[in-house]
């Protein structure tokens, strides 16, 4: 416990995780819309946001294959972006200290959101209340509107002429600008300064120049070299000049 | 075809999720491991962002999307909410290639 703090009642997490959950579950609207634009059906649509239910993996999964990617290479490149999550669970297996027979349940709702709620909390029963009521209210919320926005592109007719397939574009930097700006000021990132925006600017170029060449798809997999090329460019460089690489 | 994408991404995804709860800590805490598992999806989200904006199957094109695109990162830079942000990103699409043609 944080002394000196008064006690955080139960009421205040709930708020706090209510809040997010609705707040995210509604965006699940704009993957239906989106998945519905790129040719899946709504079964389809809505077995994704049942078992799949992590919102970046969704979107890229739909877009590669809305734009004729090879499903293997599109699911590649979904699972990599699911990655952050084990390390989510890493965290909050520690924190939760969930029994065995729980954990295979609780596993689908460590996210973004769930676990940035229950990582808030000052002690294990506020964690697993906020994680709790983020898992259900953002489970609900998120396969809900993604069924109501799927039928309602459905409705649509063609979705590029009513400008549909920018939302998964601008869903992504949505997500991708926070990366950036939280992981710049961090303690952590301290002695790896700049890498995000470095592994960022990569990506792209090498996504971009490999259009062409690759199926599509697999652009998105090379792009991701871009990480541990930044790591071992940094590390040769920190070697050179021992006082530049703080 | 496209459901076995979904399959294998669902699995995958589940069983990702289900390692994390699961392994021993050692396994995951290593520092090269977690800015590995930091940066990987910041490259992907970044592709992803050019590819489905510049990208028109095999080949490299500036279309409405761009402009989409970019109002969207000005909605972003102004604060706005997640859905409004999306919702600016798709609106100035369609206004763009109605004007277009």
């Amino acid at each position: 416990m944080q002394a000196g703090l008064p006690p955080k009642p139960r009421a205040a997490v709930v708020r706090d995780a209510l809040g997010v959950g609705t707040a995210v579950g509604l965006s699940g609207f704009a993957f239906g819309v989106t998945s519905a634009g790129a040719g899946l059906t709504v079964v389809q649509t809505c077995v994704l946001s049942l078992f799949v239910f992590t919102g970046a993996s969704q979107f890229a999964l739909v877009g590669a294959l809305g734009t004729g990617g090879n499903p293997l290479a599109a699911a590649a490149g979904a699972l990599l972006l699911g990655v952050r999550n084990a390390f989510y669970g890493l965290r909050l297996s520690q924190l939760l200290g969930l029994p065995a027979a729980v954990r295979p349940l609780a596993a689908q709702w460590v996210i973004d959101e769930t676990s940035a709620v229950a990582l808030a909390q000052p002690d294990r029963r506020l964690a697993r209340l906020g994680f709790t009521v983020t898992g259900v209210s953002l489970y609900a919320g998120w396969n809900i509107t993604t069924f109501l926005g799927a039928l309602g592109a459905t409705a649509l007719g063609d979705p590029a002429a009513w400008g549909l397939d920018a939302a998964g574009p601008a869903v992504f930097l949505a997500l991708l600008l926070p990366m950036l700006r939280a992981r710049s000021s961090s303690a952590a990132s301290a002695a790896f300064p700049r890498h995000e925006a470095a592994v960022a600017v990569l990506a792209v170029v090498l996504a971009l120049a490999v259009v062409p060449f690759v199926p599509v798809g697999v652009p998105v997999l090379v792009a991701v070299l871009a990480a541990p090329a930044v790591l071992a460019a940094s590390r040769l460089l920190s070697r050179r000049s021992p006082r530049g690489g703080r | 075809m496209v459901w076995v994408a979904i399959v294998v991404t669902a699995a995958g995804c589940y069983a990702v999720k289900l390692l994390g709860l699961s392994v021993p800590a050692a396994v995951l805490e290593r520092p090269l491991v977690r800015r590995l598992a930091a940066l990987v999806p910041i490259a992907a989200l970044a592709a992803l962002i050019a590819l489905q904006t510049f990208a028109d199957g095999r080949t490299l094109v500036v279309d409405a999307r761009a402009a989409g695109l970019a109002a969207a990162a000005v909605a972003l830079l102004l604060r706005a909410p997640f859905l409004v942000i999306v919702a600016v990103a798709v609106v100035v699409t369609a206004a763009v290639r109605a004007l277009t043609g």
